[in-house]
């Protein structure tokens, strides 16, 4: 394994030193874990927490900040934080208007989150929401299973309705529009290479070079079906299809990412999105909006997803609106 | 007369740390293949977390409490909540005493049981912890004697029942009928904790 690293055991903790030396306008609490903006919410706006494993950068700490999270909880690399974090930053970000806690739907995220929710209600009577994302088409969603994954909808979201919150609106009306911003988005995700948890080592799992795996998550692991490597133009038909079926995008304006796991170069991503707009053009889709580059990443895997979200010109007002963040800056 | 004393119960829990820091590469190499791969480093660290936090707990309550609130605060993912409300469960049950009846220890069990069914929402066959935990269990209310013996063997042939299962839960669920074929990481780790037991209680 070669990286930029101290020690496994010490990644995550060197590289809250170096998001705090980055980011002065930020403020790190080292102990818990927690990203939070430098000046506290103001009264009367609804505070927007989320958190998960670490390794996903820039989601979430790099997301917070003025227009999308006041709080972000880092957990170990792949694993979801612990309810004492999310109910310290929960009480940390509460203005007195109550918090939502955005939640990828992975069972340990689902779990940390729920108690953290019991404990801050219990202790400090804070009132917390939750909106549980689950975007990915890849995975089969019925009673009997854990559900779909949330990846790549969780990035729009966390920009959608921070730009809400900042608006004022309260915490029923801002959890509303967040289940509709998940109920309208779908992604689908493939990775050329695994990536290396430095805790393990080496890499998750082995892929020979003629080999891709389609329909993966954001921790390294394998996707549901592995197939013949293909040209970017098949990859893009095989991630569009599945999010075309399973939704229909062209009754109006779409936002679209096409996200990169973090270890595909940018002259990839765009060679990708290239393929990805040609076919959402020729399926009648109108994208409006977009967004390529790395933002929801899966340590140093090789490999995209795609994510479209119906819009309207309400979200689009939103998605325009003015944010600062270190992973998303525009309009200040 | 107690069966289960509160020195044996730290003793379980120091040889669970061991074991599951001895095998520390091999769960999450099991996890790797199915999983995120990082069950081993998880459960080494919260077990190492809770041997230093532990001190001298004057009853049985108050060790699982301490047990229970340090994996829950110091694990992460799912293993922590679950295995720790395993613990927090079993010391409310157990109470403020320093002695188990073999009867009692079961009831405490079983409602660590009931706690880690009502967090994870997920039941036998759906290649988790409980393909373990909860044989191990009926084994142990069924033996006529020792029944920490029969209920590592049973929490050992619940793993390996594990084996050719399609995960419906978890991180493994997301790899669809590829999560056949492997040992459940979740149960080789409870299988552990049954190993590790006998050796306190024998």
């Amino acid at each position: 394994m070669k990286k930029l690293i101290n020690s496994p055991e010490a990644v995550l903790a060197d590289s809250l030193v170096g998001v705090a030396a980055a980011h002065p306008e930020l403020n790190v609490d080292h102990t818990n874990r927690i990203i939070y903006r430098g000046s506290p919410t103001k009264p009367g706006k609804v505070a927007l927490i989320s958190g998960g494993g670490s390794g996903h950068e820039p989601l979430h700490g790099g997301f917070v900040g003025f227009g999308m999270l006041d709080a972000a909880c880092a957990g170990e690399v792949f694993t979801s934080p612990t309810p004492d974090q999310m109910q310290e930053a929960t009480k940390v970000a509460d203005s007195g208007a109550g918090v939502l806690h955005i939640v990828k739907n992975y069972t340990g995220d689902v779990m940390n989150f729920e108690m953290a929710a019991e404990m801050a209600e219990a202790e400090s009577g804070v009132k917390v929401a939750a909106v549980v994302v689950n975007d990915d088409v890849a995975v089969e969603d019925s009673t009997w299973t854990a559900g779909r994954r949330g990846v790549g909808v969780t990035v729009l979201l966390e920009k959608i309705v921070g730009a809400a919150a900042e608006e004022g609106r309260d915490l029923a009306a801002i959890t509303e529009l967040a289940q509709r911003v998940n109920d309208t988005g779908r992604s689908m995700g493939m990775a050329l290479t695994s990536c290396t948890v430095p805790s393990a080592g080496k890499p998750t799992f082995d892929i020979p070079d003629d080999m891709m795996e389609m329909g993966v998550g954001i921790h390294g692991e394998p996707g549901r079906h592995r197939v013949p490597l293909a040209p970017a133009s098949s990859i893009a038909q095989q991630l569009v299809e599945p999010v075309l079926a399973d939704l229909d995008f062209t009754k109006g304006p779409v936002i679209a990412m096409l996200n990169g796991m973090g270890g595909s170069p940018l002259i990839e991503l765009y060679l990708m999105y290239g393929e990805v707009a040609k076919l959402l053009e020729r399926a009648g889709v109108q994208v409006a909006r977009n967004l390529v580059g790395n933002y929801i990443t899966s340590l140093d895997m090789a490999g995209c997803s795609i994510t479209l979200l119906q819009a309207d010109d309400d979200l689009l007002k939103l998605w325009d609106a003015p944010v600062n963040t270190p992973g998303l800056r525009w309009g200040v | 007369m107690a069966d289960v004393t509160l020195a044996q119960l730290v003793d379980w829990l120091g040889r669970f740390r061991d074991l599951v820091t001895e095998k520390q590469s091999y769960l999450t190499e099991l996890d790797s293949a199915i999983g995120d791969a990082d069950h081993g480093s998880n459960m080494a660290r919260g077990m190492g977390t809770v041997m230093e936090k532990l001190g001298t707990p004057a009853t049985i309550d108050e060790l699982f409490k301490t047990v229970g609130m340090t994996l829950v605060t110091s694990v992460g993912g799912a293993s922590g909540p679950l295995y720790g409300t395993f613990f927090l469960r079993i010391g409310t049950t157990a109470g403020a005493v320093s002695g188990l009846t073999y009867a009692e220890f079961s009831a405490a069990l079983r409602a660590g049981l009931a706690g880690v069914i009502a967090r994870g929402k997920a039941e036998v066959g759906d290649k988790t912890m409980l393909d373990a935990l909860v044989p191990a269990l009926d084994a142990w209310d069924a033996a006529a004697s020792a029944p920490w013996d029969a209920a590592f063997a049973a929490a050992s042939s619940g793993r390996d029942a594990t084996e050719p299962l399609v995960a419906r839960k978890g991180r493994a669920s997301y790899l669809g009928d590829r999560s056949a074929g492997h040992l459940d990481p979740g149960a080789t780790s409870t299988a552990l904790l049954f190993e590790a037991l006998a050796g306190a209680l024998a």
